[in-house]
């Protein structure tokens, strides 16, 4: 397969996702059958070939560099699954 | 004309009604949400209806319209969106756990536009999680199915909007395109969806999938509909830094023009794979004709690379989608899980409980992509051979000035049929994902019907920006096949 069980979980490591131990197993059962079938890309030979990250060039449009401030400030907050006040709180970030 | 009913005028008749006050925004309105209480328990294209907040904005419109202040060209026409488009205060989930709950600050443009043009909200349609899909089965409200045959899906990933427009609960919608699905679900529903070029329509508020891929486009009913919401939605917006600054052409126009002299290209890629149903291949041949008896010039052409646009596609949208959706980590906004002790576990299980398994596939398969190590030999790659695919169309574009191929390579499938399968469910964008990676405009206009009367559509290709050649092909098939768009639904 072209991806080993190791892999899967060190790549849902990195994307945060907590993935149970069955879970892992049809992961990668999928993810292979899936990387297996872009592999054809290695039959193109693509050395001279320059990267398309956006089909259309648009060049990069400038502004201003002001400060506009968002007037909702509490529908911002009321989103925040716990809040204190005007912050978001969150379970410690530092781990023993 | 009389003896149609109101749900089923064109969002142009329905527009041109309440502006000739022979019919209120009220009427309409209550029309189409008791269409929706009849209809939508079986279909389920709606995540969300707004019965008061509808009824409240008709109200708005038909005091205006008292006094002869019109706000746009859809003034008091109800419509809907995709729920992927941020709506102020009205909650917006993109079909996922994960904002089950999410209540925007803000409208998205297409939200604004589709207001300032004086439309009425009727809800929010259904949609694969996050636009990953092509069927709409990967919601996590539930699947959407087809108004031509409930046992089938309506196609994805906008298949709550084209099953809404084709069974009346709305007289247009607006869906998102990443890879298909405004023009598959479009196809597989028998109306008109558009996939405008790269840049055409703000991404302003409309949640991010692949943020080099994704634009928002109308699907309709009618060519002339479609072209007139595209002509309400598009047009520059500086918060989108990708959107275009050139002035948006009148496409109600172009949907009328001849077609006399239009070279229309045949791509031989597109008609040769086994796939391709023998149905949709014989419905495509209607629509060509239809082209060829008013004068168009048929040209055969060759986009070489074409067989190599899904592997493309699918490095290049799961990388941006990993990225994207690496925002839902529970803190700001959105579910979080309960009881976690810290905060890599809290994101960890947060995005576990949210996401649901396509929308995690293809953050792994993203992820993976971009890791170190596999980056040149995954993404890096992928971004050279969508240089290629770029580079067959600008080609084909010098014999052509629109392509011809089929939508989708089989009508509607049923429910479940592919769900066990990615890679299976993959191939129904096989036709479609070519232009996103192009960046180019593309339309699906229905072009016949299956033996089981299932709806087929034809899909058209042109040149970045040139919408209007799309509108005009489109327009020249309408007229010649014409058909029933409204499905055959009791209410």
């Amino acid at each position: 397969m072209a991806i080993t069980r190791e892999e899967v979980l060190h790549v849902a490591r990195l994307a945060r996702l907590s993935l149970p131990e069955a879970e892992a197993d049809r992961l990668r059962e999928q993810l292979s059958v899936i990387l297996d079938y872009v592999r054809q890309l290695d039959l193109l030979d693509t050395r001279d070939v320059v990267p398309t990250s956006h089909a259309v060039e648009t060049g990069t449009p400038f502004r201003n560099d002001v400060v506009e401030p968002f007037g909702d400030r509490e529908a911002l907050l009321a989103n925040a699954p716990d809040r204190q006040n005007d912050c978001f709180r969150v379970p410690r970030i530092i781990e023993d | 004309m009389s003896n149609v009913p109101v749900h089923e005028w064109t969002l142009l008749e329905a527009a041109q009604k309440v502006r000739e006050k022979e019919i209120s925004s009220r009427e309409l309105t209550d029309a189409l949400l008791a269409r929706i209480s009849a209809l939508d328990p079986k279909i389920h294209a709606y995540i969300t209806v707004l019965p008061e907040a509808a009824t409240a904005q008709a109200a708005a419109c038909d005091e205006e319209q008292a006094k002869g202040d019109l706000r746009g060209p859809f003034h008091g026409v109800p419509i809907g969106l995709k729920d992927i488009f941020c709506t102020r205060g009205v909650r917006t989930t993109c079909g996922s756990r994960i904002l089950r709950d999410f209540l925007p600050p803000y409208d998205a443009c297409v939200t604004e536009k589709i207001f300032a043009a004086g439309a009425v909200l009727l809800g929010k349609h259904n949609m694969d999680e996050f636009a990953m899909g092509s069927s709409t089965e990967t919601s996590f409200f539930g699947a959407t199915r087809n108004p031509w045959d409930p046992s089938r899906i309506p196609g994805g990933s906008s298949g709550g909007t084209a099953a809404a427009v084709a069974a009346a609960m709305c007289f247009a919608g607006v869906g998102t395109d990443t890879g298909g699905s405004i023009r598959q679900p479009a196809s597989l529903c028998g109306v008109v969806g558009v996939k405008p070029t790269y840049g055409r329509v703000s991404r302003y508020g409309m949640i991010a999938f692949a943020s080099s891929l994704d634009q928002g486009g109308p699907i309709a009913r009618t060519v002339a509909d479609a072209a007139a919401l595209l002509g309400v939605i598009a047009g520059h917006d500086r918060r989108d830094s990708t959107c275009v600054d050139i002035p948006v052409p009148d496409y109600l126009v172009a949907a009328d023009r001849p077609v006399k002299g239009l070279r229309v290209g045949l791509p031989k890629e597109y008609y040769g794979g086994d796939g391709l149903s023998p149905e949709v291949r014989a419905a495509l041949d209607t629509a060509l004709k239809a082209l060829s008896d008013q004068g168009a010039e048929v040209v055969e052409v060759s986009l070489p690379h074409t067989s190599f646009a899904l592997s493309t596609y699918y490095l290049i949208a799961p990388a941006e989608a990993s990225s994207n959706l690496a925002r839902y980590d529970g803190v700001r906004y959105g579910h979080r899980a309960e009881g976690a002790t810290g905060l890599i576990e809290m994101m960890s299980r947060t995005r576990a409980e949210g996401f649901g398994d396509e929308v995690k596939r293809r953050i792994m398969i993203g992820t993976y992509a971009l890791s170190a190590g596999y980056y040149d030999a995954y993404y890096g790659k992928a971004q050279k051979v969508r240089t290629l695919i770029r580079g067959d169309f600008t080609k084909a574009f010098e014999a052509a000035d629109v392509l011809l191929t089929p939508t989708a390579p089989t009508p509607a499938f049923r429910l479940g049929e592919k769900t066990g399968d990615p890679l299976t469910m993959y191939l129904s964008d096989i036709y479609t994902i070519p232009c996103n990676l192009a960046g180019i405009p593309g339309i699906s206009v229905p072009c016949g019907f299956s033996t089981e009367g299932l709806p087929i559509g034809a899909q058209l290709l042109s040149k970045p920006f040139r919408e209007e050649t799309l509108f005009t092909a489109a327009g020249a098939i309408e007229r010649a096949l014409p058909s029933r768009r409204v499905a055959p639904l009791e209410g």
